[in-house]
């Protein structure tokens, strides 16, 4: 056994997709009759009828303008007499409040404020522009998919872990791959780093016994790969041909995002513009032949724990996505014929409504986005459906069970901002992947919120909070000046050539680090309650030992295999990634002959080169 | 001014790209008055040692989430012994469990600084610790 307890995630992966494996009975609401009450008598206090037809246009105001000087009036005298009298008598804990974001937050939202509100700006849930969710029943209907992210160690490692999750009610499988394999090296590359933050991987072998036993039909699977992701996904469609179960069945997400890895998470093996080639050749090849299968998972997460704000990831993200749009339309693609199968993938911090406003405010974006810049006319290509995990960057090493608190309330808000899959993190992650006791919290915590807190059984039931509302428009607000700014630049390709996010970002992560310094920031445990007991944990710990198997494997692999065909697909890859061919085919091939992941970035690396960036910060 | 400034290595050694601590180190000893130097990413200990000696250095700072801190810093130290600059002194952070700090420390690295360090505690240590090479 090449480790001591479990796995850990520590990025995480992909979106939506549905999962048959649910735990069902609970709750299988059922779908119209409730959903027609439902949009009669919403969540909304304060708020009589809501707009009926959404799609009509400009309608002018959502109230009363009588009402609203009223309140204004109203509002004008608490301020003057009671806000004012009681800050008098006992001041402000702040000389100003604002957000994680730094948008300022009022002393008080009221109904007059709500008179700037555009009603079709809001919609109906599943309705343009989906602020309220893209589902019209959502999780009355289904509940998000609980994906936990695991890998670790040997494949038989993460296999054993993968079949434990779904013995635990997890509803789709989620694979973390180490750095190696992230970075387009075989397990016998420089040491130290095999199976240590993800499973380790060099051939098809290693894919075989990582789903073995796992029907690929019936699970949906998610995997965070990104440069290497071409090799990574072939690798998936050949155990599934293995399986007997063809392309157009396969359900699941590869992250495949290379510009958030130029940006924040930083594993690469080409630079971003054949980088980016590589990803528009497999949206390419899953719209025409996997239906089922999302290409991208757009993802703010690394954005976020590199260190940017709320608005920041969202901003960044959508603008990663507009520029994945704009190359596949470039390259020739109808955008409905590929737009309904991308995803994303959130970040879920500490600062409550503010992260329930993003989810709202990104749907918003995409959904104008889409429709306006790029034409879109099938709503599912406007509809953002994401997968969400809670901060790991916001877990402390300090009193880690205190991180236990932190993930539910994380995970709840994601829940309350409509995520279509979620992963909630471990109280151990600050020290290695997570053990299988604390992966179970982890789990339990969202079975919880599923099946207990009573969240699941109404849509978007924040919709029409003030404070709720005036942030989401806020966000929306300030992440179009971002993507204003992205799109003067010349596009986000050449703004991350031009390293604007990721300064944008550093300066942000330094910002924060300060403020913690200096006291502005409390972290609980870290600069205030701080305690000398804490309470020891179990890690687990990845033995060396996983690194002598993994090069075992891969010896014989390389021994057993036909040569021939190898170095003649490798050379198919090579012609294909010289010209303007799609590059799934060959490479497809060219994992079938057992042709190593490190072989094929070695193509990759002769063709466009290694991408270094320089050190700065 | 006798006194030249002290000369710091931020490194970021293996594959591992998780740079937020080690660029947040690199820009709070440049604010304390120090001469920083960041080596950027995915650098191997002979990338690392290269440029310490290149840039003459009194101490490196490597920053480690992956787990591989009992293989990299070993190296890295082994390293600069062979190439006469065992004089340059070794600190480091990141993800790296409580047990394994004191074999790290008897394979002769000089401090570690786990999650919750300030940044004003890496400083005064090095001001404590770091003195100018000869």
């Amino acid at each position: 056994m090449a480790f001591k307890r479990t796995s850990k995630a520590k990025k995480a992966a992909r979106p939506v997709a549905g999962s048959r494996a649910a735990a069902p009975e609970v709750k299988k609401k059922v779908p119209a009759r409730k959903a027609a009450a439902a949009r009669k008598a919403p969540a909304t206090p304060g708020r009589k009828a809501a707009p009926a037809k959404p799609s009509r246009a400009p309608a002018a105001r959502s109230y009363a303008p009588e009402a609203a000087r009223a309140v204004a009036k109203d509002v004008a005298r608490w301020m003057r007499e009671d806000v004012d009298r009681s800050k008098a008598k006992m001041p402000l804990r702040k000389a100003e409040f604002t957000t994680d974001s730094g948008i300022p937050i009022p002393d008080l939202l009221t109904l007059a404020d709500r008179q700037k509100e555009r009603p079709e700006d809001m919609g109906l849930p599943g309705q343009f522009p989906y602020t309220r969710g893209p589902q019209s029943t959502m999780y009355r209907a289904r509940l998000w998919t609980m994906r936990q992210f695991a890998g670790f160690g040997t494949p038989q490692d993460t296999n054993a872990r993968f079949k434990y999750l779904l013995s635990q009610g997890v509803t789709g499988l989620s694979t973390a791959f180490d750095m190696p394999a992230l970075m387009g090296y075989d397990a016998d590359h420089p040491p130290g780093e095999v199976g240590k933050e993800g499973v380790a991987i060099s051939t098809l072998k290693d894919f075989e016994i990582l789903f073995d036993g796992i029907p690929l039909d019936k699970v949906t699977t998610s995997m965070t790969i990104n440069a290497s992701a071409i090799v990574a996904l072939c690798m998936y469609i050949a155990v599934a041909d293995k399986q007997g179960v063809p392309l157009e069945k396969l359900g699941g997400t590869i992250q495949n995002d290379m510009l958030k890895e130029f940006i924040a998470q930083k594993e690469w093996i080409v630079g971003p513009r054949p980088a980016v080639r590589i990803v528009v050749d497999m949206i390419e090849f899953c719209q025409a032949h996997m239906p089922r299968w999302h290409p991208v998972s757009i993802s703010g997460y690394h954005i976020r724990e590199a260190g940017a704000t709320a608005v920041q990831e969202m901003a960044f993200t959508l603008a990663d996505g507009i520029g994945y749009v704009e190359e596949c339309v470039k390259r020739g693609m109808n955008v409905d014929d590929f737009a309904p199968r991308l995803s994303f993938f959130w970040d879920v911090h500490n600062d409550f409504f503010e992260e329930i406003a993003k989810f709202r405010a990104a749907r918003r974006i995409w959904a104008k986005v889409m429709k306006e810049r790029f034409g879109a006319k099938d709503p599912r290509s406007m509809m953002l459906r994401t997968h969400a995990q809670t901060a790991g960057v916001s877990l402390t090493a300090q009193q880690p069970y205190n991180n236990v608190v932190r993930t539910a309330m994380q995970a709840l808000a994601a829940v309350l901002g409509g995520t279509q899959s979620l992963h909630t993190n471990s109280l151990d992650e600050t020290y290695a992947l997570p053990t299988e006791d604390a992966v179970t919290i982890a789990l339990r915590t969202q079975q919880l919120i599923a099946y207990e807190s009573g969240v699941d059984r109404v849509v978007d039931p924040l919709a029409g909070s003030y404070y709720v509302e005036h942030l989401t428009d806020e966000m929306e607000k300030r992440g179009m000046e971002y993507i204003h700014r992205i799109d003067e630049m010349g596009g986000i390709i050449r703004a991350v050539e031009e390293q604007y996010p990721q300064k944008e970002i550093a300066e942000s992560a330094y910002r924060f680090q300060r403020e913690v310094e200096k006291g502005e920031r409390i972290i609980v445990g870290v600069n205030a309650f701080k305690s000398d007991r804490n309470a020891p944990i179990d890690l687990l710990k990845i033995d060396e030992q996983v690194a002598h198997e993994q090069v075992e494997r891969l010896k014989q692999v390389k021994a057993g295999r036909n040569e021939k065909a190898v170095q003649a697909a490798l050379a198919r890859v090579e012609a294909a990634a010289r010209g303007t061919g799609n590059l799934m085919p060959p490479v497809l091939e060219a994992v079938k002959a057992y042709a190593t992941l490190g072989e094929v970035s070695d193509v990759f690396r002769k063709v466009w080169g290694q991408y270094r960036e320089g050190g700065t910060f | 001014m006798a006194e030249r400034k002290l000369r710091i290595l931020v490194a970021k050694p293996g594959l591992d790209g998780h740079d937020r601590g080690a660029k947040i180190i690199a820009r709070a000893l440049r604010d304390a008055g120090m001469e920083v130097i960041y080596t950027g990413l995915h650098q191997t200990p002979d990338m690392i040692v290269s440029a310490a000696i290149q840039e003459d250095v009194d101490a490196v700072g490597m920053s480690i989430m992956s787990g591989a801190h009992m293989t990299l810093f070993p190296a890295v130290i082994e390293l600069l012994k062979q190439r006469g600059a065992g004089d340059i002194r070794v600190f480091g952070g990141g993800i790296i469990p409580d047990d394994d700090i004191p074999r790290l420390k008897k394979l002769g690295v000089d401090e570690i600084f786990t999650p919750g360090s300030s940044t004003q505690d890496i400083v005064k240590w090095i001001h404590a610790h770091i003195e100018e090479r000869a």
